[in-house]
């Protein structure tokens, strides 16, 4: 059984971004990138299931610049066996990537595709329910827990009001959440070993995908900032303030 | 043109989302129908029908619609899609798995999570972690889109008539998906998602026990309770009570956070709230600068006196 795992390369998330000054984006110069951290939740779990004998072979697949070789090499010492890069330029909307992931699906064949549940950068929160749309296999999005077993993979997914378990008939597409698993880290002689890991080049033509814009970003700007609050210095001036200048309690 | 909104709802009312997302599908400027679909929601459709601006509801009732499973809500969405330029909902865990399926079924893309209607076609929409707001022109003929409720008012008008509510025969199958079993945190407190005081507990908490704090000062004000992640992970509270990036955007009168350090992805779910206070040991911990109160002190000295005093 194959897995097929989704790996973005994203601004790191301890970075706090700054909006380019004419507006037109946000400014990742010389800014650190990594992994989508959902994403190492969903390159451990696949690779968990492998070490468990639930699967046989994990590839990582990446759309996004030739830079995103280092999450994809990254995803490959952590215990991915081969990875697959569409390179492209700019960004890439989710429809576009969700169509290049569905032409390795059909290729592939994975009975499994995990993904983040959620960009950092976009905060989308769509790939893979588009995926599981395009390739008709049934979606278990926001899992913070995967069973496989019986040609099903039951998917414990968050929730707003708690958790809810779903049964999905194999193969299937399933979205990690923050609580799914705790990702390791790589050790160097594993980060040594992924530099001799196959990692495809392909492009979306390859893949007979012809990118579609959706949209088009007219702007980028800062959020409003909240005006610097006071301290105060005991319960009861807090108490005090929250009642006769805040008048919320 | 038309605009199509999906209702949320919990035991058989509307949730307040829907009418923040009301709101947003009237500023779009089209005529407005609702769909209600679930199983025995005849009410809440009646109850859609009497929303201010709502010219037709439409009313899916069925078994298979029960826990608003992606696949066939997705096919619903779709067969139904046709007289639409816009398909809209509130951002919830439901809509955030049919909503994209939706997009890709039609080949169009959605604009997620917007936090204000510039036009028919132009939106606004927070990007990493809400530290960059982007304007979006969506180019599809037919918009997807979901709506960060927090970012809009409640439209709680009622038209003296209903408008028209007709009943949906389609019913979509779901062969390859099933639901097993819910584990859903029952809470006499109010919902933390439109709640107006929210008082929150993160990893400065220390345990679950200790919780008990945070919520006597939260039923002292009436207040839902919340968490940042490290509290979750820890396994203090449940994940429903995640407020952040990647949990639930809040944006009440009164947000009080007690042991949490402030990080992006925690701002990013609360730093629209009216007032906000901090109360924190560390007078450095980075949420003094979004708090318009902050107290820097030990929080089992700060709850017990404050819940005692109030
Ligand atoms: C992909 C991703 C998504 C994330 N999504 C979210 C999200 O949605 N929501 C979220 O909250 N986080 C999220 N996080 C996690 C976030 O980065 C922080 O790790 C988290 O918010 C920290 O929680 P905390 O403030 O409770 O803990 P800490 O950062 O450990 O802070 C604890 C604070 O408690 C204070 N404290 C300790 N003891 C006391 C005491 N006795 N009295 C008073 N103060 C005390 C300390 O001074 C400290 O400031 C996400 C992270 C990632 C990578
Ligand atoms: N360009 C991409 N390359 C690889 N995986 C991606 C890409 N975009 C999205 N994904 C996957 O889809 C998930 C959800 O992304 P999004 O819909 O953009 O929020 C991510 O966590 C990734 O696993």
């Amino acid at each position: 059984m194959k897995i097929l795992v989704g790996v973005k390369r994203v601004i790191d998330y301890n970075v706090k971004v700054r909006v380019k000054a004419d507006q037109s984006n946000v400014d990742l110069t010389n800014v650190k990138m990594a992994m989508n951290p959902f994403c190492e939740i969903a390159v451990e779990e696949a690779v968990r299931l492998k070490e468990a004998g639930v699967a046989s072979e994990v590839i990582v697949m990446s759309v996004g610049t030739a830079q995103s070789q280092e999450q994809l090499r990254n995803a490959l010492a952590l215990g991915a066996d081969r990875a697959v890069l569409v390179e492209s330029e700019g960004e890439v909307e989710p429809l576009n990537v969700a169509k290049a992931f569905a032409a390795v699906v059909e290729k592939e064949q994975p009975v499994l595709v995990v993904l983040g549940k959620q960009s950092i950068d976009s905060d989308n929160n769509q790939m893979g329910q588009m995926l599981a749309a395009l390739t008709k296999r049934p979606q278990g999005t926001f899992a913070s827990k995967l069973v496989v077993e019986d040609g099903k993979a039951l998917v414990t997914r968050e929730i707003d009001g708690g958790l809810r378990t779903v049964a999905l008939t194999l193969p299937a597409i399933v979205t990690t959440d923050l609580r799914l698993n705790e990702p390791r880290y790589a050790k160097l002689p594993d980060i040594m070993k992924a530099k001799r890991k196959p990692l495809d080049t392909l492009s979306l033509a390859d893949l007979g995908v012809a990118p579609k814009a959706h949209y088009r970003l007219d702007k980028v700007e800062a959020p409003s900032i909240r005006s610097a609050g006071i301290k105060v210095a005991s319960v009861d001036e807090l108490i005090c303030k929250l009642k006769d200048e805040a008048k919320v309690i | 043109m038309t605009t199509l909104l999906i209702a949320e709802h919990k035991s058989s009312t509307l949730s307040s989302a829907t009418l923040c997302a009301l709101t947003a599908a009237q500023a779009i400027g089209n005529d407005v129908h609702v769909l209600v679909a679930g199983n025995n929601v005849e009410s809440v459709a009646d109850a859609a029908a009497s929303l201010s601006g709502v010219t037709k509801v439409m009313c899916a009732n069925a078994d298979v619609y029960e826990y608003a499973l992606a696949e066939p809500m997705g096919d619903l969405i779709v067969y139904l899609s046709a007289s639409y330029s816009h398909i809209i909902a509130p951002s919830n865990s439901e809509s955030k798995d049919f909503m994209p399926r939706v997009a890709a079924l039609l080949d169009v893309g959605q604009v997620s999570d917007i936090c204000a209607v510039l036009s028919a076609d132009q939106f606004k929409r927070p990007i990493y972690a809400g530290n960059a707001i982007a304007t979006v022109t969506a180019l599809a003929a037919k918009k997807v889109i979901t709506v960060r409720a927090s970012s809009f008012d409640k439209n709680a008008q009622q038209n003296d008539q209903k408008c028209p509510v007709e009943t949906v025969d389609f019913v979509a199958e779901s062969v390859l998906s099933s639901w097993q079993s819910d584990d859903i945190t029952e809470s006499e407190r109010p919902d933390l998602s439109s709640a107006s005081r929210i008082v929150s507990g993160g990893r400065g908490v220390g345990s679950g026990e200790n919780f008990a704090l945070v919520e006597a000062l939260a039923d002292k004000l009436g207040a839902a309770v919340g968490a940042s992640r490290a509290a979750v992970d820890a396994g203090f509270v449940s994940n429903d009570l995640q407020v952040g990036q990647t949990g639930k955007i809040v944006a009440p009168d009164l947000y009080m956070a007690f042991g949490i350090s402030g990080a992006i992805q925690h701002l990013a779910g609360m730093k629209d709230s009216k007032v906000i206070v901090a109360v924190n040991k560390d007078e450095d911990a980075p949420i003094f600068q979004v708090a318009d109160y902050g107290l820097v002190g030990d929080l089992f000295a700060v709850l017990p006196e404050m819940t005692s005093k109030l």
